[in-house]
């Protein structure tokens, strides 16, 4: 879960991490408002993406009726996709040097990793290697004095200055740790007169340790039908085609949108309806892909701990119960297949044993629609 | 001879009296797997199916060997089950469940490591020696034994690739999930070094996906130490970048992890690799052939 950058300064900050003094704001009223209480400030569009200052999304200004202004403007207009419902006001910042500090998870080394630069302000990504300090962590030991102190002789900062951003690094692992966070991104990390200060945040926490973040507000990246999907236990994702595609985990539903690239048709979502599915969340499955309207749609079953027939079944009740308007395609093996394919004839579906001629058929049926 | 599981491999199962644990238990049994001892908090000196269950894992390794233990159990409890197998000083953890969180993970590669266990996963469907020993939930009755090893990222899709050699006559040395979180024990490259020394196995298959750069760094390593032909299928051409697909680790992030990156890797590396999951077992006659 991603959270907005003025929620990530709120962490920072509560942790102890120097932010710049600010508010945010959910109406131009309120932007005013702040912008007279700060003077000289930076106004920043709250979306969950990059690159917000190209996108007209961010404004610096001294005057409370201009923030008003460009607040107006920005709130309730959509930025890179993203709709804006919050604008984050902030003490425009003297800026002497700017540094990028992170600290991530570094899945090919099994370990949390430091990533630091001189070079901040910029995309990561167009800090050349050799200007990136790059630090894995060993998690028995976590964030020891002999690290920083590395990380701060590579970053070639020394007395002070070396002490502050040491300081911040021990502060953001902690803050990493403890809200089960999967990147905490400072970017740019300002240096301002005496002062080492977080001009922006970006902290990602990892979904599946949210039940032990309670005190972390929600934020909803979805849609509704993926909200959706979310609460019935599916993984769904929506694409931009008009073949629906249900099939049993994420490997093998790639595979099959694959398979619908390769013979020239556009899927029109991922749905891994899971291992084990049953005949209720087959059917509520099945529900949502219908709610989009596509042209036709491609169930491929390899049944392991998923029963064909618990499937087939489930096919059965909704096709019988509230009718299914599109062509269906259906391939379907392992697991109590024959009960499967005899419950699919009789309501007369011929199911496939291979999944790229079913695929190919859901292909010929969009095309011809 | 296969590795990691082998005919005589003891097995423990943590979490023996649930409903996947037992359903799960039964069929390895049914494969030949050799359970010797169940762990289920509270329900010590019971029995399941003439499997002694034990309170704690340290008291099932007083009166059993195990070689390797398998959890089905919450993802939110999986840490505590994994350290206490590893600290009881078993050798071999497949951690099935999904969505453990990525701390979690973290130590438990770490304790891992400094006792000397090898981990399989989290998020993985196991691992099966075929004919000899099945610790997962991977269906019987497409794995039997042969001369493929075959190592896999995802676990309906590697049914699917090893239902097709199955189909087509191949049976399989060793079937490696490795599991589809962004942390995992066992990668491509630490079985590759095993399927490479077995006698067994005279070819490998690869299954990958997007995302990440376990295929990138075991493309470069099998530049280097492998002689065996590896064939290589990877899904998720078809993603857009930014979307997870189901597995945490198939996500395209900063334009890293694509398709593209991985298939010329692999393809340098003198690996072939399949456009389709179906023409792997032809592949492997032409490379078998040579």
């Amino acid at each position: 879960m991603k959270l907005y950058e003025y929620m990530g300064k709120e962490l920072l900050a509560r942790y102890g991490i120097p932010v710049p003094e600010g508010g945010v704001a959910a109406t131009p009223e309120e932007a005013a408002a702040l912008t007279e209480k700060i003077g000289s400030i930076v106004l920043k569009a709250q979306i969950l993406s990059g690159k917000r200052g190209k996108a007209g999304g961010i404004g610096f200004t001294d005057n409370h009726a201009e923030a008003s202004r460009f607040s107006a403007n920005l709130l309730g207009s959509e930025l890179n996709g993203y709709q804006v419902d919050a604008v984050l006001v902030e003490k425009k910042l003297q800026i002497d040097r700017e540094f990028y500090l992170a600290i991530t998870v570094d899945g090919a080394a099994r370990k949390p990793i430091i990533l630091a630069s001189a070079q901040g302000g910029m995309d990561i990504e167009d800090v050349p290697e050799e200007e990136l300090v790059k630090i894995t962590l060993d998690v028995t030991i976590g964030m020891q004095p002999f690290v920083t102190r590395e990380v701060t002789r590579r970053l070639g900062v020394t007395d002070a200055l070396a002490k502050q951003i040491a300081d911040i690094l021990s502060k953001l692992y902690r803050l990493f740790v403890e809200m089960d966070a999967e990147l905490v991104e400072i970017n740019p990390l300002v240096i301002s007169g005496e002062m080492v200060i977080a001009a922006d945040a970006k902290i990602t926490i990892d979904d599946d340790a949210l039940f032990r973040q309670p005190a972390l507000p929600l934020v909803e990246e979805r849609t509704a039908a993926e909200k959706k999907a979310h609460e019935l236990g599916l993984s769904y994702v929506e694409l931009d085609g008009d073949i629906a595609v249900m099939a049993n985990g994420a490997g093998i539903t790639m595979a099959t949108l694959d398979l619908i690239q390769y013979y020239g048709g556009a899927a029109a979502n991922f749905l891994d309806a899971g291992g084990g599915a049953g005949v209720e969340q087959t059917a509520k499955a099945l529900e949502l892909l219908l709610s989009k309207n596509p042209k036709a749609i491609l169930i491929n079953i390899f049944g392991g701990i998923t029963r064909c027939d618990d499937v087939a079944k489930a096919f059965a009740y909704v096709k019988q119960n509230s009718g299914i308007p599109v062509p269906v395609v259906i391939r379907l093996v392992g697991t109590n297949e024959d009960k499967g394919r005899e419950i699919l004839l009789d309501v007369g579906i011929d199911a496939y044993k291979l999944m790229h001629e079913a695929a190919q058929k859901a292909v010929e049926i969009a095309k011809g629609a | 001879m296969a590795i990691y599981l082998f005919a005589d491999t003891q097995v423990l199962v943590q979490g023996i009296t649930g409903n996947q644990g037992s359903f799960h238990t039964r069929q390895m049994v049914s494969y030949g797997t050799r359970i010797v001892a169940g762990v289920s908090p509270g329900k010590g000196g019971q029995n399941f199916d003439g499997i002694p269950v034990y309170h704690t894992v340290a008291a099932a390794v007083i009166d059993q060997r195990i070689d390797a233990s398998i959890l089905f159990i919450p993802a939110p409890f999986a840490k505590d089950a994994a350290f206490e197998a590893i600290d009881a000083g078993i050798k071999i953890l497949v951690l099935l469940p999904e969505h453990i969180p990525i701390h979690d993970a973290l130590a438990i590669m770490a304790f891992a490591k400094s006792r000397g266990t090898t981990v399989v996963g989290p998020n993985t469907f196991g691992v099966v020696s075929s004919g000899k020993c099945k610790i997962g939930i991977m269906p019987n009755q497409f794995f039997l034994p042969g001369n493929i090893g075959v190592v896999s990222r995802s676990g309906t899709l590697c049914y699917e690739i090893v239902g097709n050699l199955t189909a087509c006559g191949y049976g399989t040395s060793t079937v490696v999930g490795l599991g589809g979180d962004r942390v995992v024990g066992l990668n491509f490259i630490d079985v590759l070094k095993e399927l490479e020394k077995d006698q067994q196995t005279e070819a490998i298959v690869m299954v990958g996906e997007i995302g990440g750069s376990a295929e990138e760094e075991a493309a470069e390593f099998i530049k280097t130490n492998l002689t065996k032909p590896v064939i290589a299928y990877l899904a998720g051409k078809s993603a857009p970048p930014g979307k997870r697909m189901g597995h945490a680790g198939a996500i395209i992030e900063r334009g890293k992890g694509t398709f593209e990156g991985k298939v010329k890797a692999l393809e340098a590396a003198g690996v072939s690799v399949a456009q389709l999951p179906f023409q792997v077992p032809g592949m492997l006659d032409e490379a078998l052939k040579k």
